[in-house]
């Protein structure tokens, strides 16, 4: 007892932190909040109140002050609004596209390939996911350029691809954000017990009611939280419409169009991706699938 | 067992091989790109060279950009390490007040977009720090990526964490180590592969990030990405950056193979 004692009074920090958690929490989380706070949550409070400056015609410098005129701008110019619609609309089109792909895949994937398919497979999509960003936009560029593999493989079907446009963001965003979506699908379907197949079947469902009343159900919230990340990744994107969409402009293109010359505006522009991104994860609480991200 | 007709079967192989085609077709078609003899890529390659790997591997500009992408990767790799960690402690090891809100915050880096990220640094950088004389240069391009890679360290530690016997640090403490002491012997070690592997993909995806680096990058400083960036806009050396991209996509495999041998050795530890 008295050794304890002893070896308790030569650790005076370590024992006086034993004893009190709130100190020992605080202790802890202090250097990372504020990293995080300082930071982090700083900048982006101090992106809100730029939103409220303008910029001095004569200087072409920031100044601070308060007018509601880039908000106004942002919400009322028609190529503005225009451009928030376009960009949204893209990003549902990636997200519904991906959920098209990852179902049918996951249900191959989990419940239908031999052991060594399935592994081969999860590296199969797993392996993109890091090949890069920027390659990858580089790679579809080189494939849907007018002299480029698309249009040459499928001349002799008569068949030439649409040249950067639209389309081809969205596909090249579906590209990028594609793993996103088919690995949590997967592991969701994975997750599926045999037997639930087994009394579908015993209760008379084929194979395409069992899929649309037993696996649909089951894997919603491992879409949807797919869908967060294949949503809020394409929707603050700019890059890709930058290199494979000709003329198209999404929300990042304008805001990094006006970062220098204009500031305040890029701030201005930039609540609207947060408001959609928060408007979606609002949706997807409330769907309770959250949690399992 | 899932019961499915022949058809159904065969449709689905289809689109498997299909979605195969689509995603291993653009990389190949790089990839044989840098092997291009001509200037400009394109698609069929008249002939085959080894010219620009030769022309890419002493080209300084390159050599630059890659050090500094290693340079920030692995400082913000560094900083994500400790704070990730200090996070996976403070939410595993406590209840407290506000502990969901703490979890959006070190997600929230992520969850919005790069271009919400690097636009808010690039803003409190040139709209507030610069008019007050500190100008962070480098650092600044550190501290962002450090910032967006705090979620992956936490998440590899605090899974390993959460499945951790709570009994062997007590049992550290009742026979009279400090509390320093309990985490360099019996915790540390039980958490140390999560730990490499969080570091691991901090390091990857700082080294893979674009946006972000183009708003918070010093001025005449490029990363990887920021180089492949400003070259794919000029059409005279496309095939030197088809070089510089399958040069990336052979080191991501690095991370691949590193990461599954944790995993494995995650496994056995259990």
């Amino acid at each position: 007892m008295t050794q304890v004692v002893a070896k308790k009074q030569s650790k005076p920090i370590s024992s006086y932190l034993l004893r009190r958690t709130k100190v020992r929490l605080l202790s802890i989380l202090a250097l990372p909040m504020t990293w995080i706070v300082g930071v982090y949550i700083v900048s982006l409070f101090l992106l809100l109140i730029t939103a409220f400056w303008n910029v001095d015609p004569f200087t072409s410098l920031v100044s601070p002050g308060f007018n509601l005129e880039n908000f106004k701008m942002v919400l009322t110019v028609p190529a503005y609004i225009a451009t928030s619609i376009r960009t949204l609309l893209i990003a549902l089109s990636v997200t519904a596209i991906c959920i098209f792909f990852a179902i049918p895949l996951g249900i191959y994937m989990a419940k239908i390939a031999k052991p060594w398919v399935r592994n081969l497979l999860a590296v199969a999509i797993t392996l993109p996911l890091w090949a890069g960003y920027l390659v990858k936009i580089i790679a579809m560029r080189l494939v849907f350029t007018e002299e480029g593999f698309f249009n040459w493989a499928m001349a002799p079907f008569g068949i030439r691809g649409p040249g950067f446009s639209i389309p081809i963001v969205i596909l090249t965003l579906t590209y990028l954000w594609f793993p996103y979506m088919a690995l949590p699908v997967y592991t969701a379907i994975r997750q599926i017990p045999p037997n639930l197949f087994d009394a579908s079947s015993d209760m008379g469902a084929k194979g395409f009611t069992t899929i649309y009343r037993v696996v649909f159900p089951l894997i919603t919230p491992a879409v949807i939280a797919g869908s967060v990340f294949t949503f809020s990744l394409s929707l603050g994107d700019y890059l890709a419409a930058r290199f494979t969409g000709g003329a198209t402009q999404m929300i990042g293109s304008i805001i990094a169009q006006n970062i220098n010359l204009n500031p305040p505006v890029a701030a201005a522009y930039s609540m609207i991706p947060i408001f959609f991104i928060v408007i979606y994860l609002m949706v997807a609480r409330r769907t309770g699938s959250l949690e399992r991200m | 067992m899932l019961r499915i007709s022949r058809l159904t079967k065969a449709i689905l192989i289809a689109i498997v091989g299909f979605l195969l085609i689509f995603m291993y077709t653009p990389l190949f078609v790089l990839i044989l790109n840098s092997f291009n003899e001509s200037q400009i890529s394109g698609w069929p390659i008249e002939s085959f060279s080894t010219k620009w790997w030769a022309f890419a591997k002493d080209y300084q500009p390159i050599r630059d950009a890659l050090l500094n992408s290693v340079l920030v990767a692995t400082g913000a790799m560094i900083i994500a390490s400790i704070l990730g960690t200090l996070f996976a402690f403070a939410m595993k090891g406590f209840d407290f007040f506000g502990k969901s809100t703490v979890n959006i915050l070190i997600v929230l880096p992520i969850a919005l977009p790069g271009i919400v990220t690097g636009v808010a640094f690039s803003n409190t950088y040139s709209n507030f720090l610069s008019p007050a004389g500190i100008n962070l240069g480098y650092f600044g391009m550190i501290v962002a990526h450090a910032t967006f890679c705090i979620v992956m360290v936490f998440n590899n530690v605090f899974a390993r964490l959460k499945r951790m016997n709570p009994s062997l640090q007590e049992a550290s403490a009742d026979l009279g180590a400090g509390l320093w002491q309990t985490f360099r012997l019996v915790t540390f070690p039980q958490f140390r592969t999560s730990f490499a592997a969080g570091a691991l993909l901090a390091f990857a995806l700082s080294f893979d990030e674009v946006v972000v680096t183009i708003f918070t990058a010093p001025p005449g400083v490029d990363t990887l990405p920021l180089w492949i960036l400003k070259e794919v806009g000029r059409p005279n050396q496309a095939s030197v950056v088809n070089v510089v991209a399958t040069v990336v996509i052979l080191l991501s495999l690095i991370p691949v193979y590193v990461s599954q041998r944790l995993a494995r050795a995650q496994e056995e530890e259990r």
